[in-house]
């Protein structure tokens, strides 16, 4: 392909971050989403209190969904084996997401339209299942993807998997799941503190702050766990960056303390888990200070920080065997062809910008305060 | 390892099923938003406050389905890699990049727009707001565009080319998917049946109003917008529906001839049967209109159209042809440097598909007996009666709707429709038909390319995820009961909702609340204002 002005060994680290970004915005955007979900029952009491929250990202929680929406069409077409294998791995797991993500957008629509209380109830309750259930779900399935999945691939690179449901929920693919949640309950908390009044803000800096305090804890044991506990993957054959995509053509090596070699040969990729601390660290303290906006950013941070660690720390594999680990996914033989990702190279460099531009103008908009006056002026209200 | 044939059963009912419910709610969608943008922009235009009620009337209907439709959706999105992982990656480096495209430059600007639309009245100016239902318009329809231009790589797989190095189709040249024929009239086809489908909508619950002697300023400019539109959208999907039987004769022959139940190859011009019944004795009793089936698909009257029993022969000698392309690659996977292999692969991998079709019979397909190719090339026609029949239903119906806005448009525009009781009647009657019509398109493009995922190139069974049965299970049970609930839930709150009518939104955006029952939760303040 000489007419492709980039090399596919660059074409496929900057497909690798552009993944990163992806989920690491679908982290932040639906993970406010998320955790608000997840924290409607606890910070919200009555229904007055509940329809405030609703309507708080009732105008941009659609918009958010679409960075996963996104991030799984990215894996579709820039890493294909990754989808196939993934999803097909994860096969009761994800309908399980699904079922979360089936009950959001009707759960926000149909709430409003009856007045019975039971009606309201069982929808408050299936909104918070559908934060609640994928926050952990997505993390657990970082910690798996960690300690590797059981699936082989035949001659032709058909998949197959090995495991089972129950299989997935390991103590340490649990405590990613709670990582996961409590980084998007602080997220959710800093926002409901940004964008209400009253009790029901005061309930978020109480709820928020705790949910740091657990992330921050929860995310220095998983440190720990990975350094001591678990074994991570490393190539042992030669690395051919460039080749045709085929994860069959390498040999890999179970080693302890290997998801941590990256940082010792590249130390700048420290930054990542430092930031994650320090994220949540602050988020904490202006959550406390009632400092609102900083609160955002900082939890916003502490995301981005604890995603990267996660990315930085398997890199270059994507997910790795561990029925096979000859098998396992990388950077290096799991990608699209070369022609095929700079083509979509081509089309995220037009549309992410305008994307991004979009939905700040939107959040611009819709900014301010929620209570319970403005929503009587709104027909539509949730 | 053979394939599960239950498994892959079951996956083929899942997908269907799932697809076929999506499928209820993205035409209402793609019609709804454009009327509902060219009601808003009479009311821009003309400052005249019912058209604004009538946008957020419409608008509120459009907000139900709109939910069903993105609750759906995902699963369609996550349904590929799920239960068919060997299409994820057989295919991905192809199909994914328009289903990614999609989400880029479409589905995004739909969903956050939607929100705007919405909660977006009082917060922005009213050509602002009108730009974003504008955009939410545009977003569904180009959603639908890249969604059309990979099912149309779906039946016809142009601009790629396979992969022995990675077992897999690579783009080539992606302008050909881009501008794949198949692709363009299946989207002008589809949008047009959704233009129709959100029209018929319209006037009947418009038809309903009037008949009830309710909302009458409202009806009457509706149905004006709804007979305009639909009669322009009716004309569009029968003349781009014959553009695409015109375009599948090209690619996808076997199709046709099922449609028509055309076991034998005719001679030119073949004639089209409106009616067919297979017979005790194997014959078929048919009513035929000489001439007409030749001119429609091949636009010429004396092309030949090959039927059943010529396709099925053509298949046996693309299936063994393909199978040198199969026996040359086991040989180059054993051994990478041979030169030879991979020139053979380069011959003959477009039939490598037909070969893939021996799979269901044996694992060392190389050694497939003659009676296995011929029970394999025989799988290649798909089944004759439901799709000779739902395409007969099809486009019936679509010929009803020309009549249909025709005859409502000449009223409309002598504005005595709200006099003629009982077309008003007929007007409501018809509402489901072209939700039939639609799923009856979806299963003549779908059902009618088995036994092929991939038109020629990957079979489906080929193609499912290695899943139990019990997966499957546990799956579709979870599919079947959540769908049936919100499909309850979903039509009694549009019934709800059309019988509550439009509401004073002037007062309410004016900060003045509604007579509403009381709010539910008894230490709530304010009256919850029920939408």
């Amino acid at each position: 392909m000489d007419f492709i002005p980039i090399d596919y060994e660059s074409l496929r680290i900057i497909w690798w971050a552009l993944l990163g970004i992806l989920l690491i915005g679908f982290a932040i955007m639906g993970g406010m989403d998320l955790g608000i979900g997840a924290l409607l029952p606890a910070v919200a009491r009555t229904d007055e209190e509940r329809r405030v929250l609703l309507n708080l990202i009732g105008p941009t929680w659609e918009g958010n969904q679409v960075w996963l929406v996104l991030g799984g069409g990215a894996i579709f077409a820039a890493w294909p084996p990754l989808y196939a294998v993934s999803f097909s791995g994860f096969y009761l797991a994800m309908i399980v997401i699904l079922l979360a993500l089936i009950l959001r957008p009707v759960g926000f629509k149909f709430r409003g339209k009856i007045t019975d209380r039971r009606w309201r109830e069982a929808w408050d309750w299936a909104l918070f299942v559908g934060g609640f259930v994928p926050s952990v779900i997505f993390g657990v399935a970082v910690g798996n993807v960690l300690l590797g999945a059981p699936f082989s691939l035949d001659a032709t690179l058909r998949p197959q998997y090995l495991g089972t449901f129950f299989g997935l929920l390991t103590p340490f693919a649990l405590l990613c799941g709670l990582v996961s949640l409590a980084m998007v309950a602080t997220m959710g908390a800093s926002v409901i503190a940004a964008r209400t009044e009253g009790a029901i803000a005061q309930r978020a800096r109480i709820y928020g702050r705790w949910a740091g305090l657990a992330a921050l804890g929860l995310f220095g044991l998983g440190g720990l766990w990975v350094a001591f506990g678990i074994e991570g993957y490393v190539i042992t054959s030669t690395v051919v960056t460039d080749a045709a995509s085929n994860p069959l053509n390498k040999t890999v090596a179970r080693q302890a303390g290997a998801w941590l070699a990256n940082y010792g040969n590249q130390p700048w990729m420290m930054i990542a888990p430092f930031l994650g601390f320090v994220g949540l660290g602050l988020a904490v303290y202006y959550l406390g200070e009632r400092w609102n906006v900083p609160a955002i950013l900082a939890s916003g941070l502490a995301i981005f920080g604890i995603v990267s660690t996660a990315g930085l720390s398997l890199f270059p594999f994507l997910l790795p065997s561990s029925f096979d680990p000859d098998a396992s996914l990388t950077v290096w033989d799991a990608s699209s062809s070369h022609l095929t990702l700079f083509i979509m190279l081509i089309a995220t460099v037009i549309f992410l910008p305008i994307i991004l531009a979009y939905t700040s103008w939107v959040y611009k908009v819709m900014s301010g305060p929620v209570t319970p006056k403005s929503l009587g002026r709104n027909p539509n209200a949730y | 390892m053979m394939i599960d044939q239950t498994v892959v059963d079951l996956s083929r009912a899942q997908f269907a099923a799932t697809a076929l419910y999506h499928f209820l709610f993205v035409p209402l969608t793609l019609g709804l938003s454009f009327m509902m943008a060219i009601m808003e922009s009479v009311y821009v235009m003309t400052g005249r406050e019912i058209w604004r009620k009538m946008t957020l009337f419409w608008g509120t209907l459009f907000g139900i389905n709109f939910a069903m439709g993105v609750a759906t959706g995902i699963v369609m999105e996550f349904q590929f890699g799920m239960n068919w992982s060997y299409y994820s990656h057989y295919v991905g480096d192809v199909f994914g990049a328009p289903l990614a495209i999609e989400g880029l430059m479409a589905f995004f600007l739909e969903a956050t727009f939607i929100g705007l639309f919405f909660f977006g009245w009082d917060r922005l100016s009213k050509v602002g707001h009108l730009v974003v239902t504008w955009l939410v318009a545009l977003g569904a329809n180009f959603s639908a565009l890249w969604i059309l231009i990979a099912n149309g790589w779906m039946q016809y797989p142009v601009g790629a080319t396979f992969n022995p190095d990675t077992m897999r189709m690579e783009i080539t040249n992606f302008m050909e998917v881009i501008f794949n024929p198949v692709a363009q009239t299946k989207f002008v086809h589809t949008v047009s049946a959704g233009y129709v489908t959100g029209a018929v909508f319209v006037l009947a619950v418009s038809a309903l109003f009037l008949l009830r002697g309710n909302h009458i300023e409202l009806a009457k400019r509706s149905i004006v917008v709804a007979a305009s539109f639909g009669l322009a959208a009716a004309l569009s999907v029968v003349v781009l529906g014959d553009e695409s039987g015109y375009v599948a004769t090209e690619h996808q022959k076997m199709k046709i001839a099922a449609m028509e139940a055309m076991y034998h190859t005719e001679a030119a011009p073949a004639g089209l049967a409106l009616v067919a019944f297979p017979q005790a004795d194997g014959s078929i009793w048919e009513i035929k209109i000489p001439w007409v089936l030749g001119l429609i698909t091949t636009r010429s009257f004396d092309t030949e159209l090959p039927g059943i029993d010529d396709l099925v022969i053509q298949a046996g000698e693309r299936i063994r042809n393909g199978l040198k392309a199969y026996t040359a690659l086991e040989t180059l996977q054993a051994d990478r440097t041979n030169e030879a292999a991979r020139t053979t692969i380069g011959e003959t991998w477009p039939d490598l598909g037909y070969a893939l079709l021996l799979k269901r019979y044996r694992v060392d397909i190389e050694n497939a007996t003659d009676a296995e190719v011929a029970m394999a090339a025989a799988d290649t026609v798909p089944d004759v009666w439901p799709l000779f029949w739902t395409f007969r239903l099809m486009v019936g119906v679509g010929f009803f709707f020309i009549a249909f806005f025709a005859l409502a448009f000449w009223k409309a525009s002598r504005g005595t429709l709200d006099k003629h009781k009982s077309f008003l009647k007929v007007a409501v009657a018809v509402l489901p038909l072209p939700w039939i019509a639609a799923e009856a398109g979806w299963i003549i493009a779908e059902y009618g390319r088995q036994p092929w995922a991939i038109e020629g190139v990957l079979p489906t069974f080929y193609a499912a995820s290695g899943l139990t049965v019990t997966d499957l299970v546990i799956s579709l049970s979870f599919y079947v009961t959540v769908y049936t609930i919100l499909a309850v839930i979903m039509v009694w709150l549009m019934t709800k909702a059309i019988n509550a009518g439009p509401k004073d939104y002037v007062a309410l955006l004016n900060g003045e609340t509604e007579e509403v029952p009381q709010a539910p939760s008894p230490t709530a303040a304010h009256p919850a204002p029920a939408e």
